[in-house]
């Protein structure tokens, strides 16, 4: 047996995550990588209910709970904390939701990767609030069905680029990453740990009762998020873009959407707008990942 | 040695003092002095610490809680509008038994946009968990400043300085900048015991169910308990190494006055110059300037106003549609001990200066008055 | 933290810590109960890849002499192990057959 990542666990099990939860997957793969050695802070989101209630936690790492809106720069302050402690080599990492992320944490995102405060931002993606019942967030894509966006009023607004806008702050470090190739991700992290400054880690990580898809399919659901192109994975280190998961033949975006309920409201036409979305998406990405 | 300096420069020099170790803050009028003297001294590498310029309050108190978790000494000052933005946070800093001391320029609240004096910015808050002491004197800002890392560490609970906007925070005062080595006498380092801590990992402040969430309060409030007792063992220690004494409240000759005006703040000043003027003309009257709002100091209010014949609160703040707040307090800690008659007048709101006039003029109406005849009294009210 | 299985009974106040803070691990906290189906390892057909392992969200499969072994303390039964073994031999059984 070669195990393609290590196997010590920093998460036990006995978490509270739902059956076949994505972002249990992002976790453990990301404790992988970066060990021991290291302190996270969570805002309100599912994670915070994921770890357990007093007097549990599954993390075997430090962990700080926090509000909601207030990770990156909480981050920043155990981070300024470690520094003025002497205590500089453990990394620092705030984990939010998207939520967290996309909506009310922006700012203090923002103001973290604007700083370059030496820290990591993970943004486990499952595209609404799911810790309050699926209500929309920021990064609800185009055609989904939340409790706010109701199937006949079904969200008419196309996903935030948090990439995008993370990359305009021009932090020394990025990446977009599937809970499907946790050998990808856990290859980023490696990296990006030995990077000094804000590192911006964004995980697609499905939600079986969220997305009303199966929880067996939450690795093939965030497979096909890359190989649709609705979510390609690559990296910015530097400024330079690096497609890292090649999708040459890019399926239809049919064969991600088919299997979530969230979507099943959606007519043919819907279907094709939302493949001609992912197609121009794709393509200007394309052309940043061959810029030299 | 002594140093002539503004209320806000006494707030830094007392973060260096206290050898405070990451500092996060935003800037507003009238606190910007504070983080500006920061800056520079922790840019000269006269003070070892991180500063984070963050991008708003809610961030600086996010990161202060974040550093004081990891086990630093964290400190911020804001004002009005700055430290509503962090109410939510002041909730998790206490909550979280955070020792985290902050300095709040009392400015008014807008709207209308102001930047002067009044209290009801720090007296929001006053449910949140937070110590609160409120300055008379620039030098007692600074020794308060040093004083709250002591008891806030003991207690684990944060602690709020709280100033008067311009009246205090740019009022050039001469201060006695006491020395490095008797502060560090006086404050040993931060050493926190339940620190985020790589080698013994702990979760922080995760869910808690209904079967312990009051138990939890129950210590919050416990610990509110003994930092009144830490506040009063440490007016004494303070003042063996320092010789300045600062103890709950404040009485200016409070023992034979048979009417005692309550005040908080600078109006303490100018009142204690009106009793000054009343007692050449023969009356009888006092001062006491309440100095900790919380842990409220019922036993040192009852005993300092048990010889009152009649007590007048002067509250620079309104609970709109009730009393003044320090009226609320004060009459709460007197119900079921004193029958004295409590008049409460609110003045001075927005910065509006309050005289020594000002003051005589309430003393001379309440003299008129067995008991108050209204619930709340407004001063030099133009109507 | 202290892996220790056994749940944690704080009778009064007294015994708490100050604060909300974590004393052992959710290791305690067996999570077998919500399974409706359970992965059954068909040995013979393995190929060690640590496929199934990886993709646990529970990391609830561990490594016994070099062959996956499901640890039904925990394995909450969501089939992601069942669904991405490339050799198709975990298949989920309805509990209690
Ligand atoms: C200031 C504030 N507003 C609202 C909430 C309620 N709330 C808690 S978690 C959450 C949604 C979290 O969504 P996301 O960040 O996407 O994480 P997820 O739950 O999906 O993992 C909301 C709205 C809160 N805790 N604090
Ligand atoms: S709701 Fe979704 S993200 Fe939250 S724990 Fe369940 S599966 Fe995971
Ligand atoms: S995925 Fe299948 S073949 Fe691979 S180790 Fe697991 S059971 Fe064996
Ligand atoms: S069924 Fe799910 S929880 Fe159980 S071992 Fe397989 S992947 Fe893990
Ligand atoms: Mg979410």
């Amino acid at each position: 047996m070669k195990p393609t990542l290590p196997l010590e666990e920093l998460m036990s099990p006995g978490h509270l995550a739902c059956q076949g939860c994505g972002a249990g997957i992002a976790m453990r793969v990301t404790l992988k990588a970066l060990g021991q050695d290291t302190i996270f802070t969570f805002p309100a989101c599912c994670w915070t209910v994921i770890d357990g209630p007093f007097p549990y936690s599954c993390l075997e790492v430090p962990l700080l709970h926090m509000a909601f809106e207030a990770t990156a720069a909480t981050a920043s302050g155990i981070k300024a904390a470690m520094d003025a402690l002497g205590k500089s080599k453990t990394t620092i990492c705030g984990w939010a939701g998207d939520g967290g992320t996309f909506d009310i944490g922006l700012q203090a995102l923002s103001g973290a990767a604007e700083r370059n405060d030496d820290i990591f931002y993970f943004c486990y993606d499952n595209e609404a609030y799911m810790n309050t019942g699926i209500q929309r967030s920021g990064a609800t894509p185009y055609g989904a069905w939340t409790t706010t966006t109701p199937v006949k009023h079904f969200k008419k607004e196309a996903k935030k680029s948090i990439d995008d806008i993370v990359a305009a702050h021009k932090v020394p470090y990025q990446a977009t990453a599937s809970v499907a190739y946790p050998e990808d991700l856990f290859k980023k992290l490696v990296k990006a740990k030995d990077i000094r400054g804000f590192k911006f880690i964004h995980i697609i990580s499905p939600c079986p009762p969220g997305w009303k898809a199966r929880p067996e399919d939450t690795v093939k659901l965030a497979r096909l998020a890359v190989q649709t192109g609705i979510y390609p994975i690559y990296e910015v280190d530097g400024g330079k873009y690096v497609q890292t998961m090649k999708t040459p033949n890019r399926k239809p975006v049919l064969d991600y959407l088919k299997l979530q309920g969230r979507f099943k409201h959606l007519k043919e036409s819907d279907v094709a707008d939302i493949q001609k979305m992912v197609d121009t998406r794709y393509a200007e990405l394309e052309k940043r990942f061959s810029e030299k | 040695m002594k140093k002539v300096m503004m209320g806000n420069h006494a707030i830094s020099h007392g973060a260096t003092l206290a050898r405070v170790q990451v500092i996060a803050a935003y800037p507003i009028t009238p606190q910007t002095q504070v983080v500006e003297l920061l800056s520079e001294i922790v840019a000269d590498g006269k003070l070892k610490a991180e500063f984070i310029k963050v991008e708003s309050e809610h961030s600086a108190m996010a990161a202060c809680i974040g550093a004081s978790s990891a086990g630093a000494r964290a400190f911020t000052a804001t004002s009005a509008q700055g430290l509503a933005l962090m109410h939510e946070l002041l909730h998790w800093a206490a909550g979280a038994r955070l020792p985290i001391v902050m300095a709040d320029i009392n400015r008014a609240m807008a709207p209308p946009w102001t930047i002067w004096t009044d209290q009801n910015d720090s007296l929001s808050q006053r449910d949140t968990g937070w110590m609160q002491i409120y300055c008379q004197s620039n030098q007692e800002v600074l020794d308060s400043v040093i004083m709250a890392y002591k008891v806030a560490e003991k207690v684990l609970m944060p602690i709020m300085i709280v100033l008067d906007a311009f009246s205090l925070s740019h009022t050039y005062e001469i201060v006695d900048l006491p020395d490095q080595a008797l502060v560090d006498k006086y404050l040993p380092p931060f050493d926190y015991k339940y620190k985020l801590d790589v080698k013994n990992p702990h979760t922080y402040g995760g869910l808690t169910t209904p079967d312990w969430y009051m138990e939890f309060r129950v210590k919050m409030h416990e610990a509110m308990d003994q930092a009144l007792v830490e506040i009063k063992k440490e007016a004494g220690e303070f003042e063996k190494i320092f010789g300045r004494r600062y103890d709950t409240v404040d009485p200016y000759l409070v023992e034979d006055a048979e009417t005692v005006l309550v005040t908080s703040g600078t109006a303490a000043s100018t009142a204690r110059f009106t009793v000054d003027q009343l007692r050449a003309q023969g009356k009888k009257v006092g001062n006491l300037r309440m100095r900790v709002l919380r842990p409220f100091p019922f036993a040192d209010v009852r005993e300092q106003l048990k010889n009152a014949k009649k007590v007048i609160v002067i509250d620079r703040n309104i609970s709109y549609g009730y009393h003044g707040i320090w009226a609320q307090e004060v009459k709460s800690a007197l119900y079921g001990h004193s029958k004295v008659p409590v008049f409460n007048f609110i003045a001075g709101l927005g910065g509006r200066d309050i005289f020594p006039e000002t003051i005589a003029d309430i003393v001379a109406l309440v003299d008129k008055k067995k008991k108050p005849d209204q619930e709340l009294y407004w001063v030099e009210v133009k109507r | 933290m202290a892996k220790e299985r056994k749940k944690i009974d704080f009778k009064k106040l007294e015994e708490l810590p100050p604060m909300v803070m974590s004393l052992r691990s959710m290791a305690a906290n067996p999570t077998g109960s919500w399974r409706n189906l359970k992965p059954v390892i068909d040995a013979s057909q393995c190929i060690q890849c640590t496929i199934c392992w990886k993709f646990c969200p529970d990391a609830a499969i561990d490594w016994v002499d070099d062959n996956p072994l499901v640890n039904l303390d925990f394995c909450k039964g969501c089939g992601i192990c069942a669904e991405e073994c490339p050799k198709k031999c975990i298949v989920m059984v309805k509990e209690g057959k």
